[in-house]
């Protein structure tokens, strides 16, 4: 159940009329088609964050529409929209309740979909879990009864991603998501993102400061730099494109560009 | 009184008050909020519990005391998610404010007896000895009567089952959540006002049900009454985390009360060896602090075992290296 995410010119300025005014998302007008894996570049600052905060509603845009399926969902309370969003954030700690269960926290991201029964944590709903968890290959599937403070940050953000996506969202945020890991086990989780992100045909959207990780993953890239998409290429471009070329393409359609090389290069290639 | 009669009367105590530690359990153990409303929603269920009795209606006092509890409940938990007052303040705000609505309750006064005109009020602990009676004869009740403790132990084992229960469905999952990582709870589908807001209800309908217990076995109300309790349910949950660990929720509310049970045991200690009433308070501040202050000094203990013996070990490494 892939879905199309529409925005249409919006804008959000923090702060307004005061000295510390920013403009953060500048008419940005934006379509994800159904099945879209669009991976997104930017320098810091430059308001990729805050574009996933109002498509959750974290906060509510000053002009605008944000569309999800067709329904218009730009007023809509955060909790509310978040039964069709699934998100991960950098930090692994968020995403997960420390002192639950592995089988607790699957059973609280899966509640709309679960088996019927009285108590939250069911047979039937574990036998799923074990399913899932087993397509990380970490061994979780053998842990269900343990806690999820426990495990190592790469784990927690593993148990995150399964945690975004087991409801089946319409739409799935990556902020970030392997930022903090490190190298080895970021490429882990990426690549179980993009196993789960192709199995379930979710519409996806990654934030990422790797160039090598934009091109890699997903069929479409953006970048934004303040506050606005400076490119948007897919299909055959895409296709030929180096990360150096990506690199050189971010820093002729930007202002900021220059000062943020180290952050884009972060990674040698 | 005799050794016995004292550790019945402790425990007694330590159920009627099982209920509130049950409540502060939930608030601070599950729901990670510091609930300052407690004082207040104590008193708020002895009072209510006390004008409902004097009305006639012993059993439907204690659940109108619990409902007066979540109503205190729902407004520090309205304050907290709606007006987004800081916990304590929210907590400090609903108990200041109760204190005006006890003393209406009360009919404008600080206390009351549990009597209309010259007859005392029927209560639940009567009924129970009274039933008893009925089956068992006049003589069924010993020299020490167990009566009142067995009550008061079947309604928190009642608490403590439904909890448990509860704790386990989706909505309980839900408020534990809430409370182990509010970030990850506002950002899922779950309404996190509605999960604080009615776990904050549920610890104070529970604290109020002590309220309203005291109130029926101690046969009248008094606004002083919560003075303190806060601490005193701290203290139980406290006492009962060192006595069983920190493990499940289950074991988590057994504990509470364990530590309730304990913290009147303690204090029934500290009459008998005549310290004056008056310093329960105190007692119950350095047995809090004591409690809390558990894991700092078994680091500290820990630490320096440590560096002594790296001390004395670094002292012989040292001297093999000038051989
Ligand atoms: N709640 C807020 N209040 C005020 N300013 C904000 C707020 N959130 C974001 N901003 C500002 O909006 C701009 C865009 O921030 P945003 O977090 O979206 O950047 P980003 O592209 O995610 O950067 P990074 O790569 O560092 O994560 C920044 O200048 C930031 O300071
Ligand atoms: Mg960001």
């Amino acid at each position: 159940m892939s879905s199309r995410l529409e925005l249409t010119g919006i804008s959000k300025t923090f702060q307004k009329g005061t000295l510390n005014e920013k403009v953060a998302l500048d008419n940005i007008t934006f379509t994800a088609n159904p099945g879209d894996f669009v991976t997104v570049l930017g320098s810091n600052g430059a308001g990729k964050s805050t574009l996933f905060n109002a498509v959750l509603g974290i906060f509510l845009t000053d002009k605008g529409r944000i569309l999800l399926d067709g329904e218009d969902i730009t007023f809509k309370k955060q909790h509310k929209r978040a039964g069709g969003i699934g998100c991960l954030f950098q930090n692994p700690l968020r995403g997960t309740a420390p002192n639950m269960t592995i089988e607790e926290n699957l059973a609280l991201a899966y509640h709309r979909h679960s088996s019927y029964s009285f108590f939250a944590v069911n047979r039937r709903d574990a036998d799923y879990f074990k399913e899932v968890l087993s397509t990380l290959g970490m061994g979780l599937e053998n842990r269900l009864k343990t806690k999820m403070g426990v495990l190592s940050g790469g784990q927690r953000q593993a148990a995150s991603l399964l945690m975004a996506t087991v409801a089946r969202p319409k739409l799935l945020l990556l902020d970030e998501h392997t930022a903090s890991l490190d190298p080895a086990t970021a490429e882990k989780v990426l690549a179980i993102t993009k196993q789960i992100v192709e199995r379930e045909k979710i519409t996806t959207l990654m934030i990422t400061h790797d160039m090598s990780y934009a091109l890699n993953a997903g069929n479409r890239t953006i970048a934004m730099d303040g506050g606005r998409i400076v490119f948007d290429i897919s299909g055959e471009r895409r296709e030929a494109m180096t990360p150096d070329d990506l690199i050189k393409a971010f820093r002729e359609n930007s202002v900021n560009s220059l000062d943020d090389r180290t952050v884009l290069t972060k990674k040698p290639l | 009184m005799t050794l016995l009669s004292m550790l019945v009367s402790a425990c007694m105590q330590g159920m009627i008050y099982a209920p509130m530690a049950l409540g502060v359990y939930i608030a601070f153990g599950i729901l990670n909020t510091p609930d300052l409303t407690i004082d207040g929603s104590l008193v708020f269920g002895m009072t209510v519990c006390a004008y409902v009795t004097i009305a006639g209606h012993p059993v439907l006092a204690l659940f109108a005391g619990m409902a007066a509890g979540a109503a205190a409940g729902l407004v520090t938990g309205l304050l907290q998610t709606k007006l987004k007052i800081n916990a304590i303040l929210s907590g400090i705000l609903t108990m200041t404010g109760l204190y005006t609505i006890n003393y209406m309750v009360l009919g404008g006064q600080s206390n009351r007896y549990l009597q209309s005109g010259t007859t005392a009020s029927n209560t639940v602990f009567k009924m129970f000895s009274r039933t008893v009676n009925d089956i068992f004869g006049e003589n069924a009740v010993g020299d020490i009567n167990l009566l009142p403790l067995i009550l008061s132990a079947t309604v928190t084992a009642a608490a403590i089952a439904i909890l448990a229960v509860f704790f386990k469905t989706r909505l309980g999952l839900q408020i534990r959540a809430t409370g182990d990582n509010e970030d990850m709870v506002r950002s899922s589908s779950i309404n996190a006002d509605f999960t604080r807001i009615l776990g904050i209800m549920t610890a104070n309908a529970l604290v109020a049900l002590s309220g309203a217990l005291l109130c029926q076995q101690q046969k009248y109300a008094d606004l002083n009454c919560g003075m303190g309790m806060l601490v005193v349910g701290l203290a139980s949950v406290i006492i009962g985390q060192v006595l069983f660990g920190k493990r499940g929720i289950t074991v988590g509310l057994i504990s509470a009360v364990a530590g309730s049970l304990f913290y009147r045991i303690v204090l029934q200690v500290a009459y008998k060896i005549d310290m004056p009433s008056f310093t329960v308070k105190l007692l119950s501040a350095i047995i809090v602090v004591a409690a809390l202050s558990m894991p700092v000094i078994k680091n500290k203990v820990t630490e320096l075992n440590g560096r002594r013996a790296r001390a004395s070990s670094g002292n012989e490494g040292s001297g093999g290296n000038e051989q």
